[in-house]
């Protein structure tokens, strides 16, 4: 099955006409995703290498089917993209772009909510259900097809991961690059709920990092809710105390957001962690190893 | 964006909240000519970005002229933990009946803004929650950033705040809720809040993180921007447009993506290691990025072995490789430098390297090995 993309996926890109947004999701159609149309206002009757560019959404969808928006367009105007895709009634929205206010994607948060649509990131790499559809800038070529479910904040990171879970011999149903902004669409806790009833994905490896405390909710949600072995992985042990959030930030989540309070909360609910992407990848292959 | 609290306390009194009258002032002349515009009593207070300024000598009051310059004198160029004080703040003294404590900050786990106030002001807050939970109410705000004024007196009675001035403390917790929706602001805290002698509510105090990534249309803003970073490096770097962020060791880091530095600087630790920085490539990496990139590692002195951990996703490796080739004949670098290139042309950028060849290069293949090299290199 696999979770957010796969053969079914019908990809529309807001964005398909700068110069990012063409060199992805060209790439993202040579891996076989269904690149269906692409969104630039005021470009619709172009195309893009073939494929089709509309001036809306609502446009792209009534006449091409596309069911998945990626979004690739400048920060100032990505919330408004992300809003558009909601009100065309597309079902997943995945937005890469970088940098959006904050207040912004407050209010886009619930428009999605609201309306039942699946928002992964913004800031994020992207969904990859390797073998079916690759929606974003994950490169492909370090994930095999396998039963492994991987959900992260980062993008490199889970590269790394993934090449090594790949030199194992071992592939992966999803990867869901989720972002490290702090409002994104989908959290850790929604994406493991998928692979949790996703019956290609044996072993889930959540890839976190400081800041806020999606973490350990996600530790208490998987206590309490995933049958699936787990496996995590957390990066900033050694980075400065951050300063955004300040105290008042730790007050409300009753944690200090720190690498170790996720470590400890994770590990406190059974939940392996390893100390570095690559121990993280062997705990991963001796877990699945150890279920078959 | 961190505010300074006058910075703040200007945007609080362009939306209309009450803060005390004050001038701000960079040279002790000026702090003079302030305190006499303000008058006397007056409070001479640090402009740093860092709480305890109190405890560090860096508020005074002044009851004269004199005073106000002996005070500024030796608060302006005073080291607050780390931060050099640059500026100060004069301001007429209040006459303190109450400290309240009041805020409204972003909750990322909720997806919405919290608004807080408590009866227990002046404190550390999270002081204040450890001896009495219950003594911070809390309240979501939906995404408008309307706080209805029922609500505010609602919640200023279960902080147990003075009946009289609850009606103050709710405009008050409803105006800074406005300020944080108009100002792209992810948290406002005011500690204190007071109620004067005359029972007038008041921001004493102002911290305020603005989102940065909003700076695009709050022009006024953007034009506080701290240009003056307190390190060489984080200045250079912030020239440069460069992601860094100084520490305390001796191993340069270099990496591409957030996540992969922050792993890169927990293996080093983990092999013994004291990274000396935090340093994000990012995706394009092209030669110059390198080049601009080890100029500002290499420019710290305490620098003595740098430690490129790449893994190559659209990045490739080979362009890493060349930027590193392309450096070395740029810049002198006096440090040994371990260079791991794993992902996307990784073969090829490894055979480039070592045709060139470069006397203090090291190759490592896996990311634990390059960190065990590059602790062993400085250590030596």
């Amino acid at each position: 099955m696999s979770i957010i993309v796969d053969e079914n996926t019908k990809l529309v890109v807001s964005g398909l006409t700068g110069r990012e947004g063409s060199f992805h999701g060209l790439r993202n159609r040579d891996y076989g995703t269904a690149l269906v149309a692409g969104v630039t206002p005021g470009k619709g009757g172009q195309d893009v290498d073939g494929v089709p560019v509309y001036d809306s959404i609502a446009e792209a969808a009534a006449d091409r089917g596309a069911n998945t928006s990626m979004i690739f367009v400048p920060a100032r105007f990505a919330a408004a993209a992300i809003d558009e895709a909601i009100g065309a009634g597309i079902g997943t929205v995945i937005a890469i772009t970088e940098g959006i206010p904050v207040h912004d994607m407050l209010k886009t948060y619930w428009k999605a909510r609201e309306a039942g649509v699946l928002l992964v990131g913004p800031n994020c790499p992207g969904v990859l259900s390797p073998g079916k559809a690759n929606v974003g800038i994950i490169p492909a070529q370090f994930f095999d097809v396998g039963s492994i479910g991987v959900v992260s904040k980062s993008g490199t990171l889970t590269y790394q991961i993934g090449n090594e879970l790949k030199q194992a011999g071992l592939g992966n149903s999803t990867i869901v690059g989720i972002g490290g902004d702090p409002i994104v669409g989908s959290d850790f806790i929604d994406v493991l709920e998928l692979f949790e009833a996703d019956d290609e994905t044996e072993l889930i490896v959540m890839v976190g990092e400081i800041g806020g405390d999606a973490e350990e909710r996600a530790a208490d949600y998987i206590a309490e809710t995933v049958t699936k072995p787990v496996v995590g992985y957390i990066a900033g042990f050694t980075a400065p105390e951050g300063k955004q959030m300040g105290h008042a930030g730790a007050i409300i989540s009753g944690s200090s957001g720190t690498a170790q309070a996720k470590k400890d909360a994770l590990e406190a609910k059974g939940v392996r962690v390893g100390t570095s992407p690559t121990e993280t990848a062997q705990l991963a292959a001796e877990a699945v190893a150890a279920a078959r | 964006m961190d505010l300074l609290e006058y910075q703040g306390k200007e945007l609080f009194a362009r939306h209309g909240l009450a803060v005390p009258k004050g001038r701000h002032a960079a040279r002790v002349e000026e702090a003079t000519m302030a305190a006499d515009e303000v008058g006397y009593p007056c409070v001479v207070k640090a402009q740093v970005r860092t709480g305890k300024r109190g405890k560090a000598g860096g508020i005074k009051v002044a009851s004269s002229r004199d005073e106000a310059r002996q005070h500024a004198q030796a608060i302006l160029g005073m080291d607050i933990r780390g931060f050099t004080v640059h500026e100060v703040w004069i301001e007429e003294a209040s006459k303190i009946a109450a400290e309240l404590y009041a805020s409204v900050i972003l909750d990322r786990s909720e997806k919405k803004l919290l608004a807080m106030l408590s009866a227990m002001g002046g404190m550390d807050v999270e002081q204040m929650a450890e001896r009495d939970p219950n003594a911070l109410v809390r309240r979501h705000v939906d995404s408008d950033g309307a706080l209805d004024p029922r609500v505010g007196r609602e919640l200023a009675e279960r902080a147990g705040i003075d009946e009289d001035v609850r009606g103050g403390v709710a405009e008050m917790l409803a105006k800074l809720c406005e300020v944080a929706i108009a100002e792209d602001a992810t948290l406002i805290e005011v500690n204190p809040l007071i109620v004067t002698a005359e029972r007038r509510v008041i921001a004493l105090d102002a911290k305020v993180t603005i989102d940065g990534n909003a700076l695009f249309r709050h022009s006024d803003l953007a034009e506080l921007r701290d240009v003056s970073a307190e390190d060489p490096q984080e200045r250079m770097a912030k020239e440069r447009g460069i992601t860094y962020v100084k520490l305390d060791g001796d191993i340069g880091i270099l990496g591409n993506g957030a996540g992969l530095c922050m792993a890169t600087l927990d293996v080093v630790a983990q092999a013994g290691g004291r990274p000396a920085n935090f340093l994000d490539a990012g995706g394009g990496s092209r030669a110059e990025a390198i080049v601009n990139a080890l100029e500002v590692i290499a420019s710290d002195e305490k620098v003595r072995a740098i430690l490129f951990n790449i893994f190559g996703g659209i990045t490739r490796c080979d362009e890493i490789a060349k930027g590193i080739i392309e450096a070395s004949k740029q810049i002198e670098i006096g440090v040994p430098l371990v260079v791991r290139l794993d992902g996307t042309n990784a073969e090829e950028g490894l055979r480039l390297l070592a045709e060139a060849d470069l006397p203090t290069l090291h190759q490592e293949k896996t990311m634990l090995g390059a960190a065990e090299t590059v602790v062993e290199l400085a250590g030596g």
